[in-house]
């Protein structure tokens, strides 16, 4: 290695984005075209990273007329416990129909349809994520990838920058910037769901770190069907399957939708449970192969018909990134209530849309693209707001344990071993899917001892310090989720207390919490003008 | 997991070590890439994708290694078929814009 190639890369821009998925990389073209100096970090390579990436998805594009925006509303609100926001609904509603039909303008390749125009209410990952990386380069925007964020960086008017590691070149960085959006994905916990493992919570500790506040992290616990053997979790697809024992006999109730815990209640009993796409009629096959290619991709590798054969399956945890819980917003920009500091996509709560319960792809994608953009602008508002001031501030690491040195006591292997004892905790269905009292409290009686063991450790500032910061955020994730789990006794969206199988109406409320050594969650009134009835 | 590296097909371009969303990947000097971390392999496909000599294959099973050969693989078809299914490289039309993803959903919910 070369010494320019050692020596650390100190940037400055107006706003800094970390997390190159559809929300970080709306943000910087939004940010980027109000005229903001704008740098974008990965974790991984932007393009690639995230949960959208490597998949399809439908997208929450309804035209702007009355009755079907009506409807578009109605959908899910029961479905996520009357938690939405009608007045968020709209904005997002508004923003999606404009962004998509933007991307069909800067070439997206969407199918026509019968009219000959395009279809616009579904996108392929890789093409889709290929072109917002084009976008963001077209934009002037600074992509850093490879480059995982440490910690983020702030004086006592808010945050201004960040600091991290370039993980191919053992490289410090950091970027000090009038405004931080965070759109580092949910938290899935590395359960190998389809292009997850980049997605460990990480933006939730930073926020929490700057002292911001987290929302709905009881809306936490979605679980995908997938093969047992393989990444691909498309859950869509099972509204086609039957459900059988070893023997054959069908699995009464199980599905898709509400028939998902009677697979778990199996899996937990030990009965194994397999599935065939076997009711899907014989004219959409081909049609159901297109619309998913990866879908069937692990099928024709290991020689399955996933239409007549018998395939075993589990239920795979997608933790946030399907769950609606994350970073609490104060403002129509996606702002934190730490100056400076903003969220969008999957990092941020996507309560105010879809309540408790996402169902599907279509939110989180409308989501994200929306709220990147309005965070883009806030940030980029805000950073110019400060002026010249920015230049001189006198920023601090934030991060709540020590990176620091050549070597920490949080050795890659200490790591692997916390994240193991966190996984115990969140991924049993008897655990985290189906949610008692005692059970919750066992866990975080757990968690909060390794949260104190990573508290009182250290890591070294190298590549090491990446899967140290992990394994943190995945602890203080888990912590987060708990304890407001355990506050909300009732059953709403997709919190299931098995004491409290009821939904609750005097607990219509969102749930806050925050802090790290000690967690707080409190109640946040739901306005009765925000309601969609 | 990612399990095959075609020596043979391979050209240098790094283009996997630069794509891999978890750095699973190394350069080396005057060689192929090498897979250095494979327990950091999400079995996410993107390297193969990106792979413009369809040197690369990921096994489908998430949860370990697959014993599987190049000579198998080229037998069975299987280099390359995920980019040819996505429409990507020359010539080829994305799948994206397939007539199927529009009569898909008009005939199911999607």
């Amino acid at each position: 290695m070369t010494v320019a190639e050692q020596a650390r890369l100190d940037l400055e821009a107006d706003v800094l984005v970390i997390g190159g998925g559809p929300a970080g990389t709306w943000a910087a073209i939004t940010a980027a075209s109000s005229g903001a100096k704008v740098v974008l970090v990965d974790k991984g390579f932007c393009g690639t990273s995230g949960a959208t990436a490597p998949s399809g998805t439908g997208v929450w594009y309804i035209k702007p007329e009355e009755e079907l925006r009506r409807q578009a509303k109605e959908s899910r609100f029961t479905l996520g416990g009357f938690l939405a926001d009608n007045r968020w609904m709209d904005r997002v509603l508004n923003r999606t129909y404009e962004n998509m039909n933007k991307l069909g303008d800067w070439g997206f390749p969407f199918p026509l349809d019968d009219g000959g125009n395009p279809y616009r209410r579904g996108l392929q990952g890789p093409e889709y994520m290929k072109l917002m990386r084009k976008l963001v380069q077209r934009a002037g925007v600074r992509i850093l990838d490879h480059s995982p964020a440490l910690e983020l960086l702030a004086d006592d008017h808010g945050v201004g920058g960040a600091a991290g590691i370039r993980t191919q070149t053992g490289q410090e960085w950091s970027v000090r910037a009038g405004a931080v959006i965070i759109a580092t994905g949910g938290c899935a916990f590395l359960s190998k769901a389809l292009g997850c493992n980049v997605l460990t919570g990480d933006g939730y500790l930073f926020a929490a770190e700057a002292g911001a506040s987290l929302s709905g992290m009881e809306f936490s616990n979605a679980y995908a069907i997938a093969p047992t053997f393989s990444s691909v979790t498309k859950t869509a697809y099972y509204k086609w399957a039957s459900f059988y024992y070893e023997d054959g006999s069908v699995v009464e109730g199980a599905g898709s939708q509400r028939g998902r815990s009677i697979i778990a209640r199996n899996l937990l009993a030990g009965r194994q449970v397999y599935a065939s796409l076997d009711q899907a009629p014989e004219d959409i096959r081909p049609l159901l192969r297109i619309g998913q290619t990866n879908f069937f991709l692990p099928f024709d590798r290991m020689g399955i018909d996933p239409f007549k054969d018998k395939f075993p399956v589990t239920l795979r945890l997608e933790g946030t990134v399907r769950g609606t819980g994350g970073i609490h917003i104060t403002d129509e920009s996606c702002a934190t209530a730490v100056p400076g500091l903003y969220a969008a996509g999957d990092a941020a709560t996507r309560q105010l849309i879809c309540g408790g319960f996402t169902g599907g792809g279509s939110h989180n994608a409308a989501w994200a693209m929306s709220s990147g953009s309005f965070a883009g602008e806030g940030a980029a508002k805000h950073a110019q707001s400060l002026g010249a001031k920015s230049g001189t501030r006198v920023l601090k690491g934030l991060s709540s344990s020590v990176i620091a040195g050549k070597q920490g006591s949080q050795t890659a292997a200490k790591s692997a071993e916390f994240v193991r004892g966190v996984q115990a905790e969140v991924m049993p269905y008897d655990r985290n899917l189906f949610r008692t009292e005692q059970g919750l409290q066992g866990s975080i009686e757990r968690l909060d001892g390794i949260w104190s063991e990573i508290r009182n450790g250290s890591a070294g500032r190298t590549v090491e310090a990446v899967k140290a910061r992990e394994a943190a955020a995945m602890t203080a994730t888990a912590r987060w989720m708990y304890n407001t789990a355990l506050q909300r006794t009732e059953t709403r969206g997709m919190h299931k207390r098995e004491d409290f199988p009821q939904l609750d109406g005097s607990q219509h409320y969102r749930l806050l919490s925050g802090g790290l050594d000690r967690i707080w969650v409190r109640a946040e009134k739901v306005e009765k003008e925000a309601a969609l009835h | 997991m990612i399990e095959i590296i075609s020596a043979s097909r391979c050209i240098s371009c790094n283009q996997c070590v630069s794509v891999c969303p978890t750095n699973v990947f190394d350069k080396v000097e005057d060689g192929i890439p090498v897979i250095s971390r494979k327990d950091d392999c999400q079995t996410c496909f993107m390297c193969e994708l990106y792979c413009p000599v369809d040197a690369l294959y990921v096994a489908p099973d998430a949860e370990g290694p697959t014993q599987i050969s190049e000579a198998q693989l080229e037998l069975a078809g299987q280099l390359g078929g995920y980019r040819e299914k996505v429409g990507w490289g020359p010539g080829r039309t994305p799948v994206s814009q397939h007539e199927y993803m529009y009569q898909l959903a008009v005939k199911t919910s999607f």
